[in-house]
């Protein structure tokens, strides 16, 4: 799960990262108190779930109340279109105002789990402020790295390594060591996927402050961090998504226009794949999983048809756990619940698959039933109008 | 011959009696699978299923009825904790059929594991079936036949349409393997195809991957330098989005890294049978052989 800037700031900052003062609001005149309370040059920057918002006009200097003010009324509501947010943008429905930081340096932090080493990995960089794929492209020997001891956490020594690395001296090494240790302290508390500071700055007066932060968190682990799970924004998910998983259904919204309803993760995956190798295009990623019942697959389809780009929906179901007939009548149902207008092709083996045949043979509606997982690709790339 | 299991494998499963272990506990009695014993805190003492006795620890079920193999159906936030207890128990093999484990928890499970003998399948996979011999798993048994082939897979029900189109070519399987779609798992890819390496009644293997990680890439190295049998490879998400985590929590390009395509090029150079589409995975097996 993915949280704002302002919303990674406020926990760091319960964990000791020190970071800028400042506060997030979605009304101009509430920008501007904070402005006054803050006193003096502030920066105000627009939270949506992207980054490059600095080059898109997201992120503003302010050297009056009433500056900020303008600058807000401005900024909140407007669509940002960066390099991470795709054509259609983003609306900005927050910002946050804080104080402008006097920048000496600027470094790179960042947490991540390295899968094949089956460790947290604390990586740093003294170049920081551009994105780190960038760097360690033209760069790699710029990042450095500590692998972090899952008895041990991360060690002062390690933080005092990289805290040398990022080329500070005298008091800056000290403040870098306390930050270090406390963004893993906070990383780990959270059941973090990712906590990243770019910038990491160095101020005029020696401080070292986060600038901005980035904190990911680990979905499977949200059900022992209530007050992270609340930091949701489901206006940075697209709606069908945030249906979907009212339902525990996994749906990825995609740009084709064959619909897909599958069982399992991979065969999901592989099921787009092989519409695309037929020369068609998904419309979507959606996994019923393995126990789904007839309720959840009424709402799958219906999440499906909400799609105005579908114009043919590919059923793929290989019965283990999942009955092929209890899928089948869901099927059925839901097509005649809701007066279906589009082409379906079903595809069905493994547990009951006969049954299921069966049942929408038997059921009246237009269903094509093919037996196998080339042939409905085939068929369903056809009538969605593709090439196959 | 097969591996990890076979019909002398003495299993125990934790969390026999929820919903999910006693469905498939019973499932796994009727393939044939010797399940000598479950483990339910609290309800040690009863039978279930006529007469596979139920243990308040994995420890009991180890001495008392001398089981060697567990399968978990414990919830996932107890999960990582079971599986540390059947590690500690001293099984030989732990399969951990539990989606949703956090990624913490496994990261302590593996370091937990370091410089025991358990050998851990899964997390969040479909088990392992060596059909004919035994069934540590949720899959269906009946779309399995003995044979040859080896099947090692990130997924679950791909696994199952790879096993079919192999059956219905009237081939066979001599183990199928689920590692899982976790990010940390148990037992990557190149371990299972050691294993397979040294099985004299496996000739081929098939491995089914899936975007995220490196251990496709990793898999192509050893297939390279020490692998003997042919290989045929489908990787999952050659369409999938940059970014976005596609059902299973390991399945995600990152910062660029883990497409299909590099993982399809790792293996096409490692000498793998690699097949674009899904639906050839089976045919390719066939034409490997020369059958």
């Amino acid at each position: 799960m993915k949280v704002h800037e302002y919303q990674a700031k406020e926990i760091l900052r319960k964990f000791g990262v020190k970071v800028p003062r400042g506060r997030a609001t979605d009304s101009p005149e509430e920008a501007r108190k904070i402005a006054e309370e803050l006193g003096g040059r502030v920066v105000v920057k627009a939270q949506i779930h992207a980054g490059g918002r600095g080059k898109a006009g997201g992120v503003k200097l302010a050297n009056t109340p009433d500056e900020v003010y303008e600058i807000a009324k401005k900024m909140l509501g407007m669509k940002l279109v960066t390099h991470q947010t795709g054509p259609e943008g983003k609306i900005v429905r927050k910002i946050l105002v804080e104080e402008a930081s006097d920048i000496a340096r600027e470094m790179y932090i960042g947490i991540v789990v390295d899968r094949a080493k089956e460790s947290p990995v604390v990586m740093a960089s003294p170049e920081g402020g551009v994105e780190i794929e960038e760097v360690a492209a033209t760069h790699p020997e710029l990042i450095f790295k500590e692998y972090v001891h899952p008895a041990v956490g991360l060690a002062p020594f390690q933080a005092k390594k990289l805290a040398y690395k990022l080329g500070l001296e005298g008091g800056a090494v000290k403040e870098a060591i306390k930050f270090l240790l406390a963004l893993w302290k906070a990383f780990e508390a959270t059941d973090a996927s990712l906590a990243e500071i770019n910038p990491l700055i160095l101020t005029g007066q020696g401080e070292v402050l986060a600038l901005d932060a980035k904190m990911n968190f680990d979905d499977n682990a949200l059900y022992r961090h209530p007050d992270i799970k609340e930091l949701r924004d489901i206006h940075e998910e697209t709606p069908l998504e945030v249906e979907a998983s009212k339902y525990n259904l996994n749906y990825i919204q995609l740009e084709g226009n064959v619909g897909c309803m599958v069982n399992g993760a991979g065969l999901a995956m592989a099921t787009m794949d092989i519409i695309k190798y037929y020369g068609g295009e998904p419309a979507n990623f959606l996994d019923v999983g393995g126990g789904a019942n007839e309720e959840q697959i009424k709402n799958a389809f219906r999440i499906l048809m909400s799609d105005p780009n579908v114009k043919a929906v590919y059923i793929n179901i290989f019965g283990g756990i999942l009955r092929c007939d209890r899928l089948a009548r869901g099927v059925v149902n839901a097509a005649k619940e809701m007066k279906v207008k589009v082409p379906i092709v079903v595809r069905m083996k493994g547990t009951n698959f006969e049954e299921g045949k069966e049942i929408i043979l038997n059921s009246g509606l237009d269903i094509k039933v093919a037996d196998t997982m080339a042939e409905g690709a085939q068929l369903a790339v056809k009538l969605a109008g593709g090439k196959a | 011959m097969s591996i990890l299991i076979d019909e002398n494998t003495r299993v125990v499963v934790q969390g026999i009696t929820g919903s999910e272990g006693s469905f498939h506990t019973e499932q796994m009695i009727a393939y044939g699978t010797k399940v000598v014993a479950g483990v339910t805190p609290g309800k040690g003492g009863i039978k279930v299923f006529d007469n596979v006795p139920v243990f308040n620890t994995v420890e009991e079920a180890v001495k008392k009825e001398g089981a060697n193999a567990s399968i978990i159906f414990v919830p996932a936030p107890f999960a990582a904790d079971a599986i540390m207890e059947a590690v500690d128990a001293g099984v030989d093999l732990v399969v951990a059929i539990t989606e949703g484990i956090p990624i913490q928890d496994m990261i302590k499970v593996k370091a937990f594991m370091k410089g025991r003998k358990t050998r851990l399948i899964g997390p969040n996979c479909p088990g392992v079936i060596s059909p004919g011999k035994a069934k540590m798993g949720i899959m269906p048994g009946y779309i399995h036949k003995p044979g040859t082939i080896g099947i090692v897979s990130r997924s679950g029900t791909l696994t199952y349409e790879a096993v079919n189109q192999i059956s219905q070519l009237g081939m066979g399987q001599s183990t199928a393997v689920g590692i899982g779609g976790d990010p940390i798992i148990g037992s990557p890819f190149i371990e299972i195809l050691r294993l397979f390496n040294e099985d004299p009644d496996t000739e081929a293997v098939v491995l089914i991957g899936e975007i995220g990680g490196s251990a496709e890439e990793e898999a192509a190295e050893y297939i390279k330098r020490e692998f003997k049998k042919p290989v045929i490879s489908f990787i999952a998400g050659q369409t999938a989005p940059p970014g976005r985590r596609m059902g299973h929590a390991g399945a995600i390009i990152a910062g660029g890294k883990g497409t299909a395509a590099e993982k399809m090029k790792a293996l096409s150079e490692a000498g793998v049978h690699v097949v674009k589409s899904p639906a050839e995975i089976g045919k390719t097996v066939k034409e490997a052989l020369g059958k």
